[in-house]
């Protein structure tokens, strides 16, 4: 409760904001109306009037909360109005691409680390790569894998995911992997262990918090990854293309409602990758 | 075919080169350090060339480099207007009031740990959303020209920021504060002369991740609309007609660009924390 109080009373601030933003930006509307027909609105009539407008400028958040209650609720999850189907196509994308940038930046973090001129030759250029504002390419892929002949968008979505989130992997298990000391390394070699033993009995286990930090950051980028893969070319399913719908067709609701569905999802995301820390944690025998 | 194998086999060579060199104790001098990474630069784009050449590949699923850079020398004019139009209007500005906007918000919470307690938690949920979702709410907000993208870039750069300011200027020590006090200084000048700089560490992480994250920004935005150039309006219309020379040449100028306004943050931040240990070589 300590805790969650700070938490709750910024949240409540935030509505509150949200309310006020929310009148001051629509009311502009209300007396527009007023105005071509020739009527005086008092203010209390102008206010109610902003809370429940179809098109509305800002959405209060109850109408937001209603929207996204009927996306998630209001009909079957397979229904291509529901945000559960929407949300699982997003989720999709975003776990491929989360494996496919685990894999990359595991195994090159394992390179680099093994040999020096991939260190000295790639690390640079894994930290150039993430300057290059992937939004740029994200067309790019898309088409290109349909000129090649790749069928569907989940693996150009995937390879945007991957792209964003391998980043995080990589410094991390570079971090990790080197972050056994000379000592211990000595002892392993008093052992008698060659070169993969040293990588799985030392290497690998010292590494693992150093991982489980980056996965983190990693599913976050992943589904920045996904949604941005799923804006820019006419893409019909997922949450980033609900999104474009919404700015499309001028409905700002729908445009609301898939926000925040996508910020529910990388919350859940976010949670599920700490309860899978915390049961590796347990398992390699770390004290809470 | 002949391509091709000129293509693996100078890639081989330099590869054998850079063996060598990394091998050697003159690597770790200033100069090695920068002539592995550009040898291998160098051959990746051999390599790019050989392939696309050595198997003819066609120019609309990947043109060669020289294609890219022939291009890019025609089309010199075009890719400045854009230039300007994304970066200089959109993304820096966007940046700098993101920046400045963090930097008072933070300021004003900090003397109340109540706020700063539950901010903390919710800036970093907040940071880890996918942000650029508000990007076609924004434009329809600000209009299709530029104010949009600085919005846009606004709201994506203001949260990494907060979170990291937040967490700097809790980063001096009791001790340090304590000796402040003994010196009888006021909060502003313990502000001013321990804790800001005692921040920016902290406060230059928060701006390096927001420099990339502000290019990427203003480029999303322009996907929902904006005046007939500017980067990200090149790259979906010479998409969809095809030319990926020109879509390619804007991805030159969107890293140059994002690399350069990540080495200009760098810059400043060996300048202004040049006390740091981790500038301290």
């Amino acid at each position: 409760m300590k805790r969650a109080l700070p938490v709750l009373t910024v949240l409540a601030g935030l509505v509150v904001l949200w309310y006020l933003a929310a009148v001051w930006m629509n009311s502009t509307w209300v007396y527009d109306q007023a105005e071509r027909s020739g009527t005086e609105v008092p203010f209390g009539e102008m206010v109610a009037q902003t809370m429940n407008q179809d098109r509305p400028l800002l959405p209060p958040p109850h109408q937001v909360g209603a929207e996204l209650w009927k996306g998630l609720f209001g009909q079957a999850v397979t229904s291509k109005r529901s945000l559960v189907y929407h949300g699982l196509v997003t989720l999709k994308g975003t776990m491929m691409g989360f494996g496919l940038g685990i894999a990359f930046g595991v195994l090159l973090a394992m390179a680099i680390v093994r040999f020096r001129v991939m260190d000295m030759s790639v690390m640079p250029w894994a930290i150039i790569s993430q300057t290059v504002p992937i939004v740029a390419l994200a067309p790019m892929i898309i088409t290109v894998a349909s000129q090649v002949g790749i069928e569907g968008r989940d693996l150009p979505k995937a390879i945007i995911a991957a792209y964003l989130s391998f980043f995080p992997v990589l410094v991390s298990m570079v971090k990790g992997l080197r972050s056994p000391d000379q000592m211990q390394l000595d002892l392993l070699r008093t052992y008698g262990a060659g070169e993969g033993a040293t990588f799985l009995k030392l290497r690998l286990p010292a590494s693992m918090p150093y991982f489980f930090a980056s996965l983190k950051v990693a599913i976050a980028a992943s589904l920045v990854g996904t949604i941005v893969g799923e804006l820019p070319t006419g893409a019909i399913e997922g949450l980033g293309a609900r999104m474009l719908i919404g700015s499309q067709f001028g409905e700002p609701l729908i445009m609301w409602a898939s926000l925040f569905a996508a910020a529910i999802l990388a919350g859940l995301l976010i949670v599920a990758v700490g309860f899978v820390e915390r049961a590796a944690r347990k398992r390699m025998g770390v004290p809470a | 075919m002949s391509a091709l194998w000129i293509a693996v086999a100078v890639w081989l060579a330099a590869w054998a080169l850079n063996v060598w060199l990394a091998g050697r104790a003159a690597s770790r001098s200033r100069l090695g350090k920068m002539l592995v990474p550009i040898i291998f630069g160098a051959t990746v784009l051999v390599l790019w060339e050989g392939l696309v050449r050595g198997l003819n590949v066609a120019p609309v699923i990947l043109p060669p480099p020289s294609a890219i850079a022939a291009k890019i020398a025609t089309s010199l004019p075009v890719l400045w207007q854009d230039f300007a139009q994304t970066i200089l209007k959109g993304a820096i500005p966007g940046f700098l009031i993101g920046a400045g906007a963090a930097f008072v918000v933070a300021i004003a919470i900090d003397r109340s740990p109540f706020l700063q307690k539950g901010l903390l938690p919710v800036g970093n949920f907040v940071a880890a959303l996918p942000i650029v979702g508000l990007a076609p709410i924004l434009v329809m907000w600000f209009g299709f020209d530029w104010q949009s993208k600085a919005a846009v870039v606004v709201v994506m750069v203001f949260f990494p920021i907060l979170v990291n300011m937040v967490a700097g200027l809790q980063a001096s020590e009791r001790m340090q504060r304590d000796l402040m006090a003994t010196w009888g200084a006021s909060y502003w000048q313990t502000l001013v002369k321990l804790r800001l700089p005692a921040a920016m560490p902290f406060i230059f992480n928060g701006l390096k991740i927001a420099s990339t994250l502000a290019l990427i920004g203003a480029i999303v935005a322009e996907f929902f609309g904006s005046p007939v150039y500017g980067m990200g309006f090149r790259i979906s219309t010479e998409v969809g007609r095809l030319g990926l020379d020109m879509v390619w040449a804007e991805i030159a100028v969107a890293a140059l660009a994002g690399s350069a306004l990540y080495g200009l943050v760098s810059l400043i931040e060996r300048w202004v924390t040049f006390w740091h240990p981790s500038q301290r070589h």
